[in-house]
């Protein structure tokens, strides 16, 4: 459960998550979209604790992310924008090294760590320097962090970028299966993927939601019923409301 | 704690995974070696006892311990893993002392890796033993101190060099406050108290008291609130940083 109340963050002049709310639910699969530079990040960055935001709150779980930080942190799994890893460390090194931090120890370690490595298919790469790995598998390096320790909260940034065709299918899929029991926001640029995973799609402009629908809602609500034109209508200021 | 000893391992491994360590910890003992007996004289001096050797240590300690600070925390800005790093559950004073004590650690064993310069001194004479291992203590904190000041200044840049030169020249500061060149620019202006405040930070004077063989209280307190000072504002930057 993420619960976010009228998050505001400014950097300098510029505002770039203005008075946001959304509250997202177990079993939801929320698309973050929006262009370049419309908040989605930030907002990310924030829900997870790396930035703090200048009103607002959000809560995981019911726990603050601001006063109750760590419980929250324990709930949640992050992927941030890149992928970042420690590219000296193998990918079995790293993800006991992040299992230790989750307090995963003995056959809870070992089980878990099969699951996430099975989950973001790594089985061929487990001992080379996650500097050397091509970048679909950092992506799933830190696909596999952010889930090895099974939360009840996902926060994806971008999970598929850089992925092939064959390895967004198979992403897709590893996010789907989680979808039933857990909450889970994946920010995204690639419209296709909304309709793949999402159970619901938010588009945010300007650091404001825009629109906050089904993705069958959302094509909708173009004549050619094409998401993207949804998306170019509602963020290039085509049309004015449809504010949710 | 747990989680301290796992931010504190993982650090302290990245300077194997990489020549780093191996290229650090020869530099150090030649550079220690070429001091003591060239620069030194060593053996012409006829004494058994090691204080041309650990006279020398502040002066390559400003050299080489911001070298092993800078990365610290400015390659985790860099590559992104600070964002990783500080979403997940980990207090922020335990991941700023884990740091710290790898590095420590890590200087801990450069320093020891010189006992041969021990060993010939015994062969040689008659030392006295006692005042050798204050004096290991003694560099030992005053390499902590070094490394308190450029972790901390580490964390305010994503610029390793940046980091290094900065640190430089504060630990500079630090070495020589006792001395006219940074005396005279005080006392020009500042009450006596005061000067006499800016001289007693000096690494040098507090350092060559133990090396005397006196390990004084006053001594240890100085390297151990200078390590605490450092380290809290360390933190303070880390978490200003949360707010953009």
């Amino acid at each position: 459960m993420i619960e976010i109340e009228r998050l505001t963050k400014r950097f300098g002049p510029l505002t770039a998550v203005s008075d946001l709310s959304l509250a997202v639910g177990p079993g939801e699969v929320l698309g973050f979209l929006g262009p370049n530079g419309a908040g989605k990040s930030t907002t990310m960055k924030m829900v997870t604790g790396y930035l703090a935001p200048d009103q607002g709150s959000v809560r995981i779980c019911g726990h603050d992310i601001v006063s109750d930080t760590i419980a929250a942190q324990k709930r949640l799994g992050y992927l941030p924008e890149g992928a970042p890893a420690y590219g000296e460390m193998t990918p079995r090194q790293f993800l006991h090294f992040i299992a230790e931090v989750r307090e995963l120890a003995g056959e809870a370690e070992k089980a878990a760590t099969q699951r996430a490595i099975a989950g973001a298919e790594l089985q061929g790469v487990l001992d080379q320097p996650i500097e050397t790995l091509s970048k679909g598998f950092r992506r799933r390096v830190g696909l596999a962090q952010a889930i090895l320790h099974d939360p009840d909260v996902l926060v994806l940034d971008e999970p598929t970028d850089g992925l092939d065709p064959n390895q967004k299918h198979a992403v897709r899929g590893l996010i789907r299966g989680m979808a039933k029991n857990k909450t889970i926001i994946i920010s995204t640029h690639l419209l296709e993927e909304v309709d793949a995973i999402c159970t619901r799609a938010v588009i945010i402009d300007r650091g404001r939601i825009v629109i906050d629908a089904t993705p069958a809602e959302l094509a909708a609500k173009a004549p050619s019923g094409r998401l993207d034109d949804v998306f170019r209508q509602l963020t290039t200021g085509d049309t004015s409301g449809a504010a949710a | 704690m747990n989680a301290l000893t796992s931010v504190f391992a993982r650090e302290f491994k990245s300077y194997f995974a990489t020549p780093l360590a191996f290229v650090f910890i020869v530099i150090f003992l030649f550079a220690m070696g070429a001091f003591t007996f060239y620069l030194g004289h060593f053996y012409d001096n006829g004494s058994a006892d090691l204080s041309v050797f650990f006279g020398y240590h502040p002066w390559l300690y400003l050299f080489l311990v911001p070298a092993l600070a800078m990365r610290l925390w400015a390659e985790e800005r860099r590559s992104g893993t600070m964002e990783l790093l500080l979403t997940l559950p980990v207090p922020l004073w335990a991941t700023v002392v884990g740091k710290f004590l790898a590095a420590w650690a890590f200087a801990g064993l450069a320093l020891i890796l010189t006992f041969p310069i021990w060993i010939t001194v015994n062969y040689l004479g008659h030392p006295d033993n006692g005042v050798v291992v204050a004096s290991y203590i003694g560099s030992f904190l005053m390499a902590g101190a070094y490394l308190s000041i450029g972790a901390c200044i580490s964390s305010t840049t994503n610029n390793q060099v940046i980091a290094f030169i900065v640190s430089v020249v504060v630990c500079f500061l630090f070495t020589i406050s006792g001395a006219p060149l940074v005396l005279d620019a005080f006392r020009a202006w500042a009450p006596l108290p005061l000067v006499e405040a800016v001289s007693s930070f000096s690494f040098i004077t507090h350092f060559a008291s133990i090396t005397a063989g006196v390990i004084d209280l006053r001594d240890m307190v100085f390297f151990f609130s200078l390590i605490a000072l450092f380290l809290f504002a360390n933190m303070l930057i880390v978490d200003l940083r949360k707010s953009g």
